[in-house]
């Protein structure tokens, strides 16, 4: 048990070590309806262990509703069910990151960052939160409240929240929509470093998002709406957005998205 | 700043001007209209006789304060944590505003004596609603993101349900209500000299009230001024301590952003 100890603390120098096995999750949804209006029919949506996938679509689709279905915090009787790879229950294995970054603007970045172990009643692991804000790259800006970061820096430390969580299935709302291009880009360069092994669900507006962070792509269109995957990406991510292999699938992801335009109008 | 004082110093010496006019083109009488300087001078030289009345209405206020924003802060909490308690308790809460606290204080006085005790007790009536209401506000205006970012923090931990309740309730909603509470709490600073004045005059034998009364009945005017000026100066104190302390304490939000 001590040697054990000691050699997390001597990995934790350099990186901190993060997640078990990766997590599959497989969700059916017979069907989702807002006021009498079927949106989702028949949906089917596999994320693979260890798999980055970004799930586009116009607003009103239904994606943020399909995050919120796999986080718990909605939820519709008998219409859907939720597979992981392990056979146990998801409960309590989930971290979700949205698009604001809901830190708590009366304590500083690294309790904001510990949040969640203090909502749990356990310790906080204040050596681990540093390291974390080290690598999403805010050291020295542990003690400082939300309140005197950029929005960029603030998504960062929301990320970090988001890592210490250390959960086998990540969700991201939307992460990025808030932040200028230079942060947009930085912090998406960052997530897919961070997050390269983890199996993660991204929902974007942003087709060049999707392009560069998403090992697996889908386009959520239509009415109600259906998947479609987008096949023959480059495998390494992040990919540039200059790949001019990129450019096939950009067109067909607009031409999938603006044949559901009349939602978005 | 000093600035500030020295608007506070001019708009005062103007109006204490005025006031020594008056009494000097109108020549009333000293028991109608004491001029300011014979107001002053009575102050000083019967400071000994106002000294232990200041400290019983002192007492009621702050006894008043204690209680009132010890009480209306546990009726919002648990206002909040059962919403179905505010349903049936928060149209009472506001029908009760509706009662001038002038026309219970007699019944009070009957209840719990001519001591402190029946003042304490208005002043608390006074200052509860204030502060619950505030406080009972800022706790519902916390953000469902942030309910939903704790829920699934702490799903699948093994803690009871009440423990999750208390600890979404102790790192979220209390620190984000906490300005809304110090905004109740300024209001009840301010009327709470009032529930203890309107207290004395209905019945006592001490405290500025009582001492104004006291006062009137012997058309010793210039020793109510006195007494009334008294009465200001702690108020006034009274109510920047109080906003200097929940500015230090309470507020997590800019300063520009409370009223100072």
């Amino acid at each position: 048990m001590v040697v054990d100890d000691t050699t997390s603390r001597l990995n934790m120098a350099t990186s901190v070590s993060l997640g078990g096995t990766p997590l599959g999750l497989t969700l059916d949804l017979s069907s989702l309806e807002y006021d009498g209006d079927v949106i989702l029919e028949n949906l089917h949506l596999q994320l693979r262990p260890g798999q980055f996938t970004c799930l586009l679509g116009p607003s009103g689709v239904g994606k943020t509703s399909i995050l919120k279905l796999i986080a718990g915090t909605l939820s519709l009787k008998n219409r859907y069910s939720l597979e992981t790879s392990d056979g146990a229950p998801l409960t309590g294995r989930v971290a979700y990151m949205d698009q604001k970054d809901l830190l708590l603007p009366w304590v500083t970045a690294l309790e904001n960052v510990t949040i969640g172990d203090r909502l749990r009643g356990l310790k906080p692991d204040y050596d681990k939160a540093r390291a974390l804000l080290k690598e999403v790259g805010l050291e020295g800006a542990e003690d400082k409240k939300p309140g005197a970061l950029s929005g960029g820096m603030r998504q960062r430390v929301a990320l970090a929240r988001t890592l210490m969580e250390d959960a086998p299935l990540i969700l991201l709302d939307e992460p990025f929509s808030a932040l200028d291009a230079i942060s947009r880009h930085n912090l998406q360069s960052l997530t897919a470093d961070k997050l390269s092994d983890r199996t993660v669900l991204m929902i974007t507006h942003d087709p060049l998002e999707a392009l560069r962070l998403g090992g697996e792509v889908m386009v959520l269109s239509g009415h109600p709406a259906s998947l479609t995957k987008i096949e023959g990406l480059p495998p390494a991510t992040p990919r540039e957005a200059t790949d001019p292999s990129l450019h096939t699938s950009y067109t067909e992801i607009l031409s999938l998205l603006q044949g559901a335009g009349d939602i978005d109008a | 700043m000093l600035d500030r004082l020295f608007r506070i110093f001019v708009t005062t010496g103007g109006i204490i001007l005025i006031w020594a006019m008056i009494t000097w083109a109108t020549d009333l009488p000293r028991f109608i209209l004491p001029g300011p300087l014979l107001v002053f001078e009575t102050w000083f030289a019967k400071f000994h006789i106002i000294w232990p009345h200041l400290i019983t209405t002192l007492s009621e206020i702050l006894l008043g304060l204690l209680f009132g924003i010890l009480a209306g802060g546990l009726s919002a909490l648990v206002i909040s944590v059962h919403q179905g308690v505010k349903r049936w308790v928060l149209p009472v809460l506001i029908a009760s505003q509706a009662i001038p606290v002038f026309a219970i204080a007699p019944l009070l006085v009957l209840w719990f004596d001519y001591g402190m005790t029946s003042k304490v007790v208005m002043a608390t009536l006074i200052i509860y609603f204030p502060v619950t209401v505030g406080f009972l506000d800022g706790l519902n205006r916390t953000s469902s993101d942030w309910s939903n970012m704790a829920g699934i923090m702490q799903a699948g931990s093994s803690q009871s349900s009440a423990l999750k309740m208390w600890r979404l309730y102790r790192f979220i909603k209390i620190p984000f209500a906490l300005p809304s509470l110090a905004s109740g709490i300024r209001v009840a600073t301010a009327v709470a000299p009032i529930g203890a004045v309107v207290g004395e005059w209905v019945g006592s034998s001490s405290g500025l009230g009582y001492l104004m009364l006291h006062a009137n009945g012997r058309m010793q005017t210039d020793l109510l001024f006195a007494a009334l000026l008294t009465l200001t100066l702690v108020s006034i104190s009274l109510y920047y301590l109080i906003n200097y302390l929940l500015v230090t304490f309470l507020n997590w939000q800019s300063e520009q952003e409370t009223l100072s």
